[in-house]
């Protein structure tokens, strides 16, 4: 019991750890992956006492945007403009951080670990409402944006408040349909359920993976999961050209850098949960518990410890690679108009979505059983 | 559920209603009104019935508050100086507090007065011994109450819908009427 209950501590402080390393690792990615996308050289100066010039290396910007963004964000001054909600001001950031914060905990990130002599399964809460869960503390990120638009007391910032609050309700449903019809071709609400339900084969090769029964639902999830994050092309809520920085734009110092941390971590959360519902979360193709069983029928044994530990690498990898498509598709698309992002959520993703729960119930009464 | 964390959360759910009627700033109220939502919803799963708790969450904290909110901007509410409602809310609310204070004595009153309460088996608030109630026992309950949803969606979509080549959504009720 104890020992559960250390275990369990120790793996939700890991994995909060995890996202916020993650958000970091989306921060470089940001400044020196769109630079490399859109021709640029990007963040190239600050240096440790100049060593690696020195020595002829080119200046990669780890430092810049590790250290020196965050320390500068962190010492500049925190400013409440005159006639703002002085409390909600400044409780806005925190709010908005804690949903995606505590949502972290129920993602599963490896099958069971045997250490001395105790199984111990690799997800800081093994809930059997999971996907419940999940859908409750992503709803209560609206209020953190909302607020932040409304107690800034500056017309651009409530624009914004209000058209975050508009989007993140409406893009929610999507989701949730999109993450129903997965609950229902599993028959389970447990996160790490799901994921032990899309391991072995088809047809002898192909990963048993949810994308390949509900290709609909991974999109659906994907472009729901982008508007939810408020990131280009669903930036309606943050436009610089329209509203400068919309909900957080009397936000200086410590609390801005606490929003951009939020658009980091939902970026990674976004991943975790396309990669946990559809891309088979820790499995890796042909990998059972004693081994790599490939196509051809031949065995290569792995140890059973090895076998967790490439799970929790191979969700980190599929995570990595998501969150790196998410924001090449960020420096791609246009920004949509107002009206457009409305239609997408209200005419396009909801009807397919509920198109997409039909077909799925069709499908699992008509052959009598979940995957 | 120990008792320490049932009384800690029950003080909180105490204190942040109190707050909702205290506050004199109406976002102020709603973000008490919230607090309290949570730590019932959270109460609920401490008791076992979860799937009661996070659709708390999910409908009232995450999606009825919204619209509070939304509502409190278009009316713009402002921040109340003085004491304010008619005789007949006053009415109605003291009303309301006696009702509740009736109930309350039922369940703190005197063994032979009080009401029975049965202890409900493990797991009677999964999602599944919930489901199972729902689309069986109270089926035609549950899909009148779907009906009834489905009429107040086509309800306000004729209400809010534009005619072709006008821009003015009164003309529809016009030719509607």
């Amino acid at each position: 019991m104890t020992i559960e209950l250390i275990a369990g501590a120790i793996k939700a402080i890991l994995m909060i750890m995890a996202g916020l390393s993650l958000s970091l690792f989306l921060l470089y990615f940001e400044r020196k992956g769109s630079a490399l996308i859109q021709d640029r050289i990007g963040s190239n100066r600050a240096t440790v006492t100049g060593l690696g010039k020195r020595m002829g290396m080119p200046n990669l910007g780890i430092i810049n945007t590790t250290i020196a963004d965050p320390v500068k964000m962190f010492t500049k001054e925190d400013f409440i403009p005159a006639g703002a909600d002085k409390f909600l001001h400044t409780l806005a950031p925190f709010l908005s951080l804690f949903p995606v914060m505590i949502t972290f905990v129920v993602i599963p990130f490896g099958d069971t670990i045997s250490i001395a002599g105790h199984r111990i399964g690799l997800e800081a809460a093994n809930l059997n409402a999971g996907a419940l869960y999940l859908l409750a503390t992503i709803g209560l990120g609206v209020y953190g944006t909302a607020l932040a638009g409304w107690s800034s007391n500056n017309r651009w910032a409530l624009l914004g408040g209000i058209r975050a609050t508009a989007q993140m309700i409406s893009y929610e449903l999507a989701m949730g349909l999109a993450i129903v019809s997965v609950i229902m071709t599993f028959g389970t609400l447990n996160l790490q359920e799901i994921v032990r339900g899309q391991g072995g084969v088809w047809f002898g090769f192909l990963p048993r993976w949810t994308i390949f029964t509900q290709p609909l639902a991974f999109i659906l999830l994907l472009v729901a999961g982008a508007a939810e994050t408020k990131r280009i092309p669903f930036d309606l809520p943050e436009s610089e050209s329209e509203l400068i920085q919309g909900y957080f734009i009397e936000y200086s110092g410590g609390k801005q850098a606490v929003f951009m941390l939020t658009d980091f971590a939902e970026q990674a959360l976004v991943a975790m949960l396309l990669t946990t519902f559809f891309l088979g979360g820790w499995q890796i193709p042909w990998l059972m518990r004693d081994g790599f069983h490939l196509p051809g029928g031949a065995i290569l044994a792995v140890p059973a410890l090895a076998v967790s530990l490439m799970g929790v690498v191979a969700f980190l990898f599929k995570v990595v690679a998501l969150c790196m498509f998410l924001g090449m598709v960020r420096w791609t698309l246009p920004r949509l108009r107002y009206d457009q992002l409305m239609r997408l959520g209200w005419k396009g993703l909801v009807p397919l979505g509920l198109f997409n729960v039909l077909v799925t119930a069709f499908v699992v009464v008509a052959t009598g059983r979940v995957q | 559920m120990p008792p320490f964390l049932f009384i800690f959360l029950g003080a909180l759910a105490i204190v942040s209603a109190l707050g909702v009627i205290v506050q004199r700033n109406p976002i102020h109220s709603l973000l008490a009104l919230i607090a309290t939502l949570m730590t019932v919803a959270i109460l609920f799963i401490g008791e076992d019935a979860v799937v009661v708790g996070f659709l708390q969450i999910i409908v009232y904290a995450g999606a009825i508050m919204v619209l509070f909110l939304f509502v409190i901007w278009l009316l713009n509410l402002q921040v109340e100086t003085g004491p304010t409602g008619h005789l007949a809310l006053k009415l109605f609310g003291s009303l309301a507090a006696a009702l509740l204070a009736t109930e309350l004595f039922f369940i703190l009153a005197p063994p032979h007065l009080r009401v029975k309460f049965t202890r409900e088996p493990v797991g009677y608030g999964s999602l599944a011994s919930l489901a199972g109630k729902l689309f069986t026992d109270y089926l035609v309950a549950f899909e009148v109450a779907s009906v009834l949803l489905l009429a107040a969606v086509v309800g306000s979509v004729a209400l809010a819908r534009r005619l072709p080549g006008t821009d003015d959504p009164r003309a529809a009720r016009k030719v509607a009427s």
